[in-house]
């Protein structure tokens, strides 16, 4: 029999395949979350723009509500929210729903910005030529708006992306939580937060410094 | 909807949750401050320094820029304590959110510096200033200026991202919250009513930023 018993085992070959997992769950979440939250956003924006005093009065302070409130708080609240209105969401599904929310809250003032980059005499010359507003929003509003923006956008994905971590309250088993729970049964807190820690900045490091690139070509 | 709502014990606590609000507001004005004075160092080194002081100025802007605040808490909740050191809860937020706040600041800060014209500097020095008589009299007033807004944005996210202190065991609002949430099992009321203080902290701030603002930049 041995003489110590250790109730901690080291880190092994596996936990890196648990990580890689937890990393994909994370990219996932983000991912749908961004692109969703993104969609709305835009439409948010639209609305914000062509809503004047009535979408001001209206639908600009609910968007406030969402970037006022730690997204921590509003994770558990509408968790703790769905069963009282008899919706029964996993984890998974909570946190989408969120952070969807929470992205097109942050992405509608920049698509209202995308808007407004655009010269009014310049949307005014192409309704002039004849083009339907919608052909003025595909044709002329949408090119030079998306690259007004999309350093900005690229700055709140990214914010979603890193702000994903916080799902881990709901139980939701992303790559923090993945790691906390490596710690707790390796006890090597330092080398699984940096692989964690690594991850997110592999990610998030060349994306920001493409669009910043990008933002000064396109700024000469 | 067979969900009754408990309001009773919440209101009950309600003097406590505000004091919490006031270990909130207390915590990120203390990262802020703080978090200024190491941003505009870090902004200075990484324009100025010599090759480590901007490595060390390059790779602390990208780690707090690059990663989850929620990752920054946890390693200087847990990761260091792989040294031996171990910080309580209130150290765990505001070196996190420090760490946060000057890597952002820092990068705010570079452009404002970035956008006074070096004359002034030049101007500064011939009227027989040192460099820091220069920094603090002519370049840093003007900095702030333009980075008010900015500074002002990251104040909120500060007391935003406090809230994360729920997780490492820091007893500020959320924390508090949730202390009381599962002592009675009332969580979404409870959270209701956290969500309606943060709110109200975050327009205060704004507020209070906007008078600030008005009482300084007259001219």
């Amino acid at each position: 029999m041995e003489s110590s018993l250790n109730f901690f085992t080291g880190f092994k070959f596996q936990d890196l395949l648990f990580l890689g997992e937890a990393a994909v769950r994370t990219l996932l979440i983000s991912g749908i979350s961004i692109a969703a939250g993104t969609v709305l956003g835009v439409l948010f924006g639209w609305l914000l723009y062509e809503g004047r005093i009535f979408a001001s009065a209206t639908l600009a302070p609910v968007l406030d509500v969402f970037r006022s409130i730690p997204l921590i708080i509003q994770l558990v609240l509408f968790y703790n929210f769905a069963p009282i209105i008899g919706l029964s969401l996993d984890p998974f599904a909570c946190g989408t729903i969120v952070l969807t929310v929470y992205t097109a809250a942050l992405a509608a003032n920049v698509a209202r910005g995308g808007i407004e980059a655009v010269a009014i005499p310049l949307r005014r010359a192409s309704r002039s030529l004849g083009m339907t507003y919608w052909q003025d929003m595909i044709y002329v509003v949408a090119p030079i708006g998306i690259r007004a923006i999309f350093p900005a956008w690229v700055g709140v994905a990214l914010g979603v992306m890193k702000d994903s971590a916080l799902v881990s309250v709901l139980g939701y088993i992303e790559l923090l939580k993945a790691s906390q729970i490596l710690i707790t049964r390796t006890q090597e807190p330092f080398l699984i937060l940096a692989v964690a820690g690594a991850f997110y900045f592999a990610l998030s490091f060349p994306v920001a410094r493409f669009a910043d690139r990008l933002e000064q070509r396109w700024s000469q | 909807m067979d969900y009754n709502f408990h309001w009773r014990p919440v209101f009950r606590d309600l003097p406590e949750l505000i004091e919490a609000g006031l270990v909130t507001l207390q915590v990120a004005v203390l990262s802020m401050l703080i978090g200024i004075v190491v941003g505009i160092v870090l902004a200075i080194m990484r324009m100025k320094g010599t090759a480590p002081a901007r490595w060390v100025a390059v790779a602390w802007i990208e780690l707090a820029r690059n990663t989850p605040a929620l990752f920054q808490l946890f390693f200087f909740g847990f990761g260091l304590g792989a040294f031996g050191l171990h910080l309580s809860p209130f150290f765990i937020v505001l070196s996190g959110l420090t760490f946060n706040n000057a890597g952002y600041l820092a990068e705010n800060f570079r452009g404002g510096f970035q956008a006074i014209p070096e004359t002034q500097m030049r101007a500064a020095r011939c009227l027989g200033m040192t460099a820091t008589q220069a920094y603090v009299r002519i370049i840093i007033p003007q900095v702030f200026r333009i980075v008010y807004h900015p500074m002002t944005n990251q104040m909120v996210w500060a007391v935003l991202m406090s809230s994360l202190g729920m997780l490492v065991g820091f007893r500020e609002l959320s924390g508090e919250t949730q202390f009381f949430a599962s002592r009675t099992f009332r969580i979404f009321e409870y959270f209701a009513v956290t969500a309606v203080i943060y709110y109200v902290i975050v327009k205060l701030i704004l507020g209070f930023s906007r008078v600030l603002a008005m009482r300084l930049f007259r001219y």
